[in-house]
């Protein structure tokens, strides 16, 4: 599992590194001429860190993230990024504002990889209905970012009462391929650009089961059952190898560029490691299935979303490195989610797969631990004895290495981005909530103090500005 | 808090030493527990609740145990009264998506006020078991509107494992005056009023040309509250559906929904009504000026904060949900978590329901929302809630709001023996029910789910397939 992962991170990381540089090697003099490329980044972060000031907290139970937990620990945060974390006899640099953390517990920021603000924002009314482009069931041209409303409420509830710093927002699944997602810090901004994980690759969603085949169905559209679902998405796999190829002989030899088509672009991104597959499929024979076409066509499911049977083939999760995001509770609003149990999420993780508790849900993203908190005792009453620091890993390292920005977020690792929560109490405590949440450093919010609350320009001026949601 | 090591379900059940199967006929002692009333007081070390013929006997500190009596060790161990859904659909809906088994709503009907969710409530449904798994005794159910503002009227369940779900029927007639109703009225909220005001306007011009005294609607000398609540066994009264009950030729209902508001207008069975924004509210409140028997129940409420004072002048109740906190529609634009708790700091009577798309499947969540509003407390700006209060929002609560206060939701004496031993504090994330009785009667734990978990406890397969496991 972590040998795949690694493989996996690696193959995003190289990715990543050299993605963006055919168009200025193209333009580079030294260099021998290459063909002109498309950007892989049209739309570029324009993130930056708001300012932070050097801060340590002390006396604390830090659970790292990985796994790992310190009891009377010091963490300390300068210049964006984890400085120092460990016992009580860690250095403190001079000047550094000092938390007493004594009775409260520091974590890594929590992660959803499954989140439609933006795209399904509050309030959510006919014309704010932007994640699911219901015109045909293969769309991987859409991206999710270009229907991010950052002025989403949503974003703040995250954060205040979730200590959730960085989300994956993804399309919709009313569609076989859905479009691509963005991962986004949680800092508001005035545009996407402004929220968005500088470096983070794309993700692209895909749905199988009921969905799609009950929206084109139900038009006499294909599909119209679960082995159109197949044969659709295959077909469309076909065709993106072709274009794939095109593109690659293109790319080393020149010639005539081939023609651009933005949803072969996507599925390309795919076949070539660059762009992460994040599958919503609930049932565990769909799942299996999913995992044979990705082997036909040599692509990785990066995550299956929803899941709910996944317990029914954690092995199988477990031997392909696959992660599974998922509910802790919900079940039985439609047939395929008619076999949800309590117990998935501590029965995947203890089959020894990857295990992320996501929200999908502008309501349960602020509740994220609470969620983890119900799977984790629901596998303790089951007989498994996991310590509360492995299941913060479920709200933390996992969903970083699901969306392949665990080389920079998602654990106190030593000069990771500090993004990280102080919780007024044990956080799997229902009675727990966020008192101080830092992205990268900055304090984007203190439950004491009223300015370092942020308030969407849809609220201003309606009742309850400002008021402690 | 602790999020130690727990040794599995069916070890404790066994270490509390129960019999299993009913407990009807004997005297049963709950002991040693940190027990909880449900009535608001905050819990007691060392309780015990005595059972008797299905009912409380008594509950408290230093309660003697009946000689004779089989006697429960509950010590480290948490006893509350089972919990009451204030707003549910549990029971009218096994799969939401299956529209065969989706009982909630009947969009094709002539009728709207006149239905009666009784008939589709099914005690099998799936999640009448996992819901009394989670340590659900009772919920009120209430239809969902189609093409009225009028849903038709709810009942009280328990979710004991037998075929005679029903507490009290036709406890309520559910409306909607917010959003919802404005689109069912056809577009607008004055529609919505409009509509209103004609449906008891049928309703009291039926009984009045069917002679049945009090008919009308008019201000009666206020009752004991007692004595208003008897069940409404016979609604509609036949005498409205005689052919000798006239009714003008100017009519939108059916007589059978007339009828059915007949016992609204008299006070004789609770109006939930469905409202969000304040001005909604408001003008909920002010419809007791016009008909004064209606004994009204406000649900939702979200903005309920910001008029609180005029809901508490007006004594009306609220169930509400807990933690809604977005503006997720225009008409909760004022939405945050401390809603219910300012609501009760200014005097509101105010429980908590599901007042979302989880009402039919998750009233057991209704624990953990109880537990957030303890959280609140904490929070620098927020309003929070003692324990104690928040178990009330979700026991006695509800049920005195719907005016079944002396039947179940306390431990109180005479009370329904609907009692629930958890292995930890109930409002807490950890924690689960050990035992659950419904009427004295200890109910089983099981369910579908519980079954998938046990045969796919073990990754892979065996000798034989899973389907073999069981």
């Amino acid at each position: 599992m972590k040998g795949a992962f690694a493989a996996a991170a690696a193959l995003i990381l190289l990715s990543a590194c050299t993605r963006d540089e055919a168009p200025r090697s193209a333009s580079s003099e030294a260099a021998p001429a290459k063909p002109r490329t498309y950007s892989r980044d049209p739309f570029p972060s324009t993130y930056r860190a708001y300012p932070g000031v050097p801060t340590a907290i002390t006396g604390a139970t830090i659970f790292d993230g990985e796994g790992g937990r310190i009891e009377n620990g010091t963490i300390v945060l300068a210049d964006g990024v984890i400085r120092a974390v460990g016992g009580p006899d860690t250095a403190i640099p001079d000047g550094a504002t000092r938390i007493d953390g004594r009775g409260k517990w520091v974590t890594p920021g929590i992660i959803d990889v499954h989140s439609h603000l933006g795209d399904y924002p509050s309030p959510s009314v006919e014309a704010h209905q932007d994640g699911n482009e219901i015109t045909g069931p293969v769309r991987p041209e859409v991206w999710a970012e270009h229907s991010v409303w950052p002025q989403d409420p949503g974003f703040t509830r995250a954060l205040t009462n979730g200590g959730v710093t960085a989300l994956q927002i993804l399309p919709g699944s009313a569609n076989l391929f859905g479009g691509r997602s963005v991962t986004l810090k949680n800092v508001p901004g005035r545009t996407m650009q402004q929220m968005k994980f500088p470096g983070a690759p794309y993700g692209l969603k895909m749905a199988c089961g009921e969905n799609p085949k009950r929206v084109y169905g139900s038009r006499n559209q294909m599909p119209a059952s679960r082995m159109a679902n197949v044969a659709v998405m295959r077909q469309t796999w076909a065709r993106a190898q072709e274009y794939d190829r095109r593109w690659d002989k293109y790319e080393k030899d020149g010639g005539e560029m081939p023609g651009r088509d933005l949803a072969m672009d996507t599925l390309r991104g795919v076949l070539d490691g660059e762009i992460m597959v994040h599958n919503h499929c609930y049932r565990a024979d769909e799942m299996a299935n999913i995992i044979d076409m990705s082997k036909e066509f040599g692509y990785k499911v990066s995550t299956f979303h929803h899941a709910v049977e996944a317990y029914k083939i954690a092995d199988l999760l477990k031997d392909n490195g696959i992660c599974a995001a998922l509910w802790a509770d919900w079940w039985g609003f439609k047939m395929e989610a008619y076999d949800g149990i309590n117990e998935n999420i501590p029965l995947v993780h203890n089959a020894g797969a990857c295990t992320i508790v996501h929200s999908d849900d502008p309501n349960g993203i602020q509740r994220l631990n609470q969620e983890a908190a119900k799977a984790l005792a629901a596998g303790r009453r089951m007989g498994f004895q996991i310590p509360d620091e492995i299941a913060w890993t479920w709200l933390a390292i996992n969903p970083a290495k699901a969306i392949g920005v665990a080389d920079r977020t998602g654990s106190l690792k030593v000069g990771k981005m500090a993004d990280v929560v102080l919780w007024n109490g044990h956080p799997f405590s229902v009675y727990t909530r966020p008192a101080e949440v830092w992205i990268d450093g900055a304090l984007m919010y203190d439950a004491a103090d009223p300015s370092r609350r942020p308030v969407t320009d849809f609220e201003l001026g309606q009742p309850g500005e400002g008021d402690v949601k | 808090m602790r999020f130690g090591t727990r040794i599995s379900n069916i070890a404790l059940v066994l270490a509390l030493g129960l019999a299993a199967g009913p407990a009807l006929a004997q005297t049963v002692a709950i002991t040693g527990g940190r027990l909880a009333l449900g009535d608001g007081s905050e819990p007691i070390e060392g309780g015990t609740v005595v059972i008797r013929d299905g009912r409380v006997v008594a509950a408290g500190r230093g309660v003697a145990v009946p000689a004779g009596a089989q006697q429960i060790d509950a010590a480290g161990r948490w006893v509350t009264p089972g919990i009451v859904a204030g707003f549910s659909r549990v029971g009218l809906i096994e799969v939401d998506a299956v529209g065969a088994t989706n009982d909630a709503s009947a969009s094709n009907s002539p009728f709207s006020a006149a239905i009666d969710v009784v008939p589709a409530i099914n005690p099998r449904a799936a999640a009448v078991a996992v819901s009394r798994t989670g340590g659900v005794t009772r919920a009120a159910v209430a239809p969902e509107t189609a093409r009225s503002i009028f849903a038709g009227q709810g009942a009280i369940i328990d979710l004991a494992a037998d075929m005679d779900p029903i507490t009290r029927a036709r406890a309520f007639q559910y409306v909607e005056l917010g959003e919802q109703g404005a689109d069912e009225a056809g577009g607008s909220r004055a529609s919505a009023h409009v509509l209103f005001r004609n449906a008891l306007r049928e309703a009291r011009d039926l009984s009045r040309y069917s002679g049945i005294p009090g008919g009308g609607g008019a201000a009666r000398e206020p009752r004991a509250s007692d004595q208003r609540d008897f069940p409404l066994e016979e609604v509609p009264d036949n005498r409205l559906l005689a052919a000798g009950a006239q009714r003008s030729d100017d009519v939108l209902l059916t007589r059978f929904d007339a009828a059915a508001l007949v016992p609204v207008l008299q006070g004789r069975q609770r109006l939930l009504v469905h409202a969000e924004r304040a001005s909604d509210i408001l003008q909920v409140l002010a419809l007791k000026r016009e008909f004064p028997n209606l004994r009204l129940v406000l649900v939702g409420a979200t903005e309920g904060w910001t008029v609180a004072d005029r809901i508490r002048a007006a004594g009306v109740p609220v169930i509400a949900n807990a933690l809604n906190d977005l503006p997720a529609t225009f008409e909760q634009l004022a939405a945050t978590q401390s809603n219910v708790a300012r609501m009760k700091a200014a005097g509101v009577d105010v429980s908590l329901g599901l007042i979302n798309n989880e009402e039919a499947r998750q009233i057991r969540l209704s624990t953990q929302y109880a537990g957030n509003l303890v959280a609140l407390g904490k929070v620098p700006g927020a309003t929070g809630v003692s324990w104690g209060e928040a178990l009330r929002m979700i026991t006695s609560g509800p049920a005195e709001a719907l005016g079944l206060g002396a039947e179940i939701g306390s431990l109180k004496a005479g009370r329904r023996a609907d009692v629930v031993v958890w292995d930890g504090d109930p409002l807490e994330n950890g924690s689960a029910p050990l035992l659950v009785m419904i009427d004295g009667v200890q109910q089983p734990l099981d369910n579908h789910q519980t079954k998938l978990r046990d045969r796919y406890r073990r990754a892979g397969e065996g000798n034989l397939p899973k389907a073999y496991e069981r």
